[in-house]
C-alpha cells in the first residue's frame, strides 16, 4: 500500500492537497516549499513539472510556468532537488506535468526516478487512456507509480467506471471543464455532476479540483468529495516576499 | 488507403490524440460522426456545391508558360490562390462549418497565422450566421493586419494570443483553451492537417479536391493523370496534404514539401521543422517537432506567418520517416525573390507561403518533358507590406 492509499485509509474527509510549479518563484525551493506545506497541514502534493505549451492551464500557471522554465527548471534539474524529499517530507508527493518533456526524457526512466525520489503518483493531463493502457502502463506498474485520471462533467458514465478501473489511488474530478484558475461556480448542474459520481460508488476515493480557491470553495467541494486540490491560487500567492514564512496563513485561509 | 490513418488515429508513428480529458468528448464525437457526415450524400451535395457556386471551384491548373521556359520543363500553377477569399483554406472551412451545423454545435473557434484560415473561417461563419472567434498571435496581427480587418468585417472577433513567441503555436494553444472552457456547444475548425485524431485525417479529405482535380486536369492538358514532380509548402501541411493526396499511391510522382528556413536551418531564427525537429507530441498529435533537449518547444521563426509552426501534421510526419516524400527548405529571402519573379513572369503576386514553393523550383533540375505541378495556395495581397518593405517600392 503507498502512501496515498495509506492517506485515505487514514483520513476520511476534507483532505486538502496543493499545487504548485517546482522552480517558481526560484529554484532550489520545491522541498522547502512542500515541507512548509505539511507543517502547515496540507495532507498531500502535487509538484508541477513546467512546459511551454500548457494548453489546460489558465494564465497564472503558464505564468509560473514560464518563470520556472527561464530559471531553468527541468525534470533533471527537479529530480536533483527531489533528491532530500523523503528526509523532509512524509506525505504523499504527486508530480503534475505535460507529456512531451517525460516522453523526451524516457517514460520509463521517468517512472524510475520518480519512485526512487519518492513520488507517489504522477498527472498528466494530455496522456490519452488508450495510449496509457497500451504503450504505458507496464512502466507505471512495475515501477509502483500511480496514475490519477480525470474526470468533468461531460465525461460519460461507462468512460468513468473504466477509469476507476484503470486507477489505484484516487480520481481528479474537474469542478468544470476548464482550464486551471477560473473560480468554482456552483451550479444546479455542477451539484448533480457531483452526485451522479457520488452515486456511481466508485471503487477510488474522489477529489476535486480545478476552481478551488478560498475557503468557501473548498468547503463547498468537500461536501461532495473526499477533498480537494488548490493550484491558481497558492501559485499567485508565491508572488509575495516570504511567502515560505507565510505558507501557514494561506493554509488557515483554506481550511479556516 | 496506403498511407492514410488507422483506427486508432495513427500514420505509422505519428498521430493519435494527445488530449486532456476537458476536450475528449468533442474529439470522440467528431472520431464517431465526421466519417458518417462526409459520406453522407446530403453533406456532399451541399459541398459540392458551395465548392462549386461560392468559393469557384475547380480552381485553375495554369500551364505557365515564361517559368516552363526559363526552368526548362511543363510547369503547371494549380490555382488555389483564385478560390473565394484567397486561398485554400475555404476548402476546409466549408467542409467543417457544414460538419459543425450537423453536429449542432451554435459557436465556432479557430486560430490563425497568416489570417488566411482565420478569413476563411470568419466567412463560412457569415455563410451561415454562426458566432465566430478567431485567435491570432500578436506578431501576426501586425504582420497580416489586411487579414485583422477582413476578419473584422466579416462579423467575427478576433483575439490577440499574447504568450510566448505571439504566433501560430500560442494562437493554437489559445483555442484549446477556449474549447476547454466551451465543451458541448463550440467546435473548434482547425486550419491545417494538424491536432488530435480525427483533425489530421479530416482536414486532408477535405483539401483532397486540390489533387482530385488536378489530376483530372493533366489528362486533359498532358494526356496523363500523373505528373513527375508536385510541390507544395507545408506550415502544418493542409495544402500540401491535399495536393499530394490523390499522388500518395502512385509512386511515380515525386512529391516534394518545402519547409520555411528563415534565416537558414541553422541560423537559430527558422522553422524548418524535419530538419531541426524530433519526434514528439504537440497539440493533441504525435509528431515531428521543433524541441529542447527537455521537450520544450522551441519558437520558430519565418518571415512567412502561415509557415511560422515548429511542428508538421503527423502524416507528414510519417511521409517524411518513410521517405514518400522529400522534405527540403528555403529561406526568407529565397522565398521573397520568389516571389518577385513569379509576379514578374507570370504577373501573379503568390503569398509568401507559396512563393517557398516557387523558390525550390531554383534548386531541381529538369528534363524537357517532365510535367510539374507547384500549388499556388494563396494570393500576395496580405503581404504586400512585407513584400514593399524588402523590396523598397
Ligand atoms: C497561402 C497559404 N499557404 C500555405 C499556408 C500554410 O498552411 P498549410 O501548411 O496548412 O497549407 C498558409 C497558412 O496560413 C497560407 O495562408
Amino acid at each position: 500500500m503507498n502512501r496515498l492509499n495509506k492517506l485515505f485509509e487514514s483520513k476520511k474527509d476534507n483532505l486538502l492537497s496543493i499545487y504548485f510549479t517546482a522552480g517558481y518563484p526560484e529554484l532550489n525551493t520545491t522541498v522547502a516549499i512542500a515541507e512548509a506545506l505539511e507543517k502547515a497541514g496540507v495532507d498531500f502534493l502535487e509538484i508541477g513539472f513546467p512546459y511551454s505549451d500548457p494548453v489546460a492551464d489558465g494564465p497564472t500557471i503558464q505564468h509560473s510556468s514560464e518563470r520556472a522554465l527561464e530559471n531553468g527548471m527541468n525534470l533533471n534539474q527537479l529530480f536533483e532537488e527531489l533528491k532530500d524529499l523523503r528526509e523532509r517530507v512524509s506525505i504523499p508527493v504527486l508530480l503534475m506535468g505535460y507529456f512531451n518533456p517525460m516522453l523526451q526524457y524516457g517514460i520509463e526512466r521517468f517512472c524510475k526516478k520518480a519512485v526512487e525520489a519518492g513520488v507517489d503518483g504522477v498527472i498528466v493531463p494530455d496522456l490519452p487512456m488508450y495510449e496509457y493502457e497500451t504503450l504505458y502502463s507496464r512502466y507505471f506498474i512495475d515501477n509502483g507509480l500511480s496514475n490519477i485520471f480525470l474526470v468533468t462533467p461531460q465525461t460519460s458514465q461507462e468512460r468513468v467506471r473504466r477509469i476507476d478501473s484503470l486507477s489505484n489511488s484516487f480520481i481528479y474530478l474537474l469542478s468544470s471543464s476548464s482550464i486551471t484558475g477560473k473560480n468554482l461556480q456552483l451550479s444546479n448542474a455542477i451539484e448533480d455532476y457531483y452526485k451522479r459520481i457520488k452515486a456511481m460508488q466508485l471503487k477510488n476515493p474522489a477529489i476535486i479540483g480545478f476552481g478551488i480557491s478560498s475557503n468557501e470553495t473548498f468547503k463547498k467541494a468537500c461536501e461532495y468529495a473526499r477533498g480537494a486540490i488548490v493550484g491558481s491560487a497558492f501559485v499567485k500567492f508565491l508572488e509575495q516576499d516570504n511567502y515560505l514564512e507565510r505558507i501557514p496563513e494561506f493554509i488557515k485561509s483554506i481550511k479556516n | 488507403m496506403k498511407y492514410g490513418v488507422n483506427e486508432q488515429g495513427y500514420y505509422g508513428d505519428f498521430g493519435g490524440a494527445y488530449i486532456p480529458e476537458m476536450l475528449y468528448p468533442n474529439v470522440e464525437e467528431l472520431r464517431q460522426q465526421y466519417a458518417k457526415v462526409i459520406n453522407d450524400p446530403d453533406f456532399k451535395a451541399e459541398y459540392d456545391g458551395l465548392l462549386r457556386d461560392y468559393v469557384g471551384r475547380p480552381s485553375p491548373l495554369y500551364h505557365a508558360k515564361r517559368y516552363s521556359e526559363k526552368y526548362g520543363a511543363n510547369l503547371f500553377f494549380k490555382r488555389e490562390d483564385l478560390n473565394h477569399t484567397g486561398s485554400h483554406k475555404i476548402n476546409n472551412a466549408i467542409g467543417q462549418i457544414l460538419l459543425a451545423i450537423r453536429l449542432g454545435k451554435k459557436r465556432i473557434i479557430a486560430e490563425t497565422g497568416a489570417g488566411q484560415h482565420g478569413v476563411a473561417t470568419a466567412t463560412v461563419c457569415a455563410l451561415k450566421g454562426i458566432e465566430c472567434v478567431v485567435y491570432m498571435g500578436e506578431v501576426d496581427m501586425e504582420r497580416q493586419a489586411p487579414n485583422v480587418s477582413r476578419m473584422k468585417m466579416l462579423g467575427a472577433k478576433v483575439i490577440p494570443a499574447t504568450s510566448g513567441s505571439k504566433t501560430l503555436k500560442d494562437a493554437t494553444n489559445e483555442a484549446m483553451r477556449d474549447w476547454i472552457n466551451n465543451p458541448v456547444d463550440t467546435h473548434y475548425i482547425i486550419g491545417s492537417v494538424v491536432g488530435p485524431y480525427p483533425y489530421p485525417d479530416m482536414v486532408a479529405q477535405f483539401q483532397s479536391v486540390i489533387s482530385f482535380e488536378t489530376r483530372k486536369q493533366l489528362l486533359q492538358k498532358t494526356g496523363s493523370e500523373l505528373p513527375q514532380y508536385v510541390l507544395a509548402c507545408v506550415g502544418g501541411g493542409s495544402n500540401a496534404m491535399g495536393m499530394f493526396y490523390h499522388f500518395l499511391d502512385d509512386q511515380a510522382v515525386n512529391l516534394i514539401a518545402v519547409e520555411a528556413a528563415g534565416q537558414g536551418v541553422n541560423s537559430g531564427h527558422s522553422a524548418a521543422t524535419t530538419f531541426l525537429g524530433r519526434e514528439g507530441v504537440l497539440h493533441g498529435s504525435r509528431t515531428i517537432l521543433m524541441q529542447t533537449e527537455d521537450g520544450q518547444v522551441v519558437e520558430p521563426y519565418s518571415i512567412s506567418a502561415g509557415l511560422d509552426y515548429p511542428g508538421i501534421g503527423p502524416q507528414h510526419a510519417h511521409l517524411y520517416k518513410i521517405k514518400r516524400a522529400q522534405y527540403v527548405s528555403i529561406t526568407d529571402d529565397e522565398a521573397l525573390q520568389a516571389g518577385l519573379l513569379c509576379s514578374q513572369l507570370e504577373g501573379i503576386i503568390p503569398a509568401i507561403e507559396t512563393a517557398h514553393a516557387l523558390a525550390y523550383l531554383e534548386k531541381m533540375t529538369f528534363k524537357a518533358d517532365d510535367n510539374v505541378v507547384i500549388c499556388i495556395s494563396g494570393r500576395g495581397d496580405k503581404d504586400l507590406s512585407t513584400y514593399i518593405k524588402y523590396f523598397n517600392f
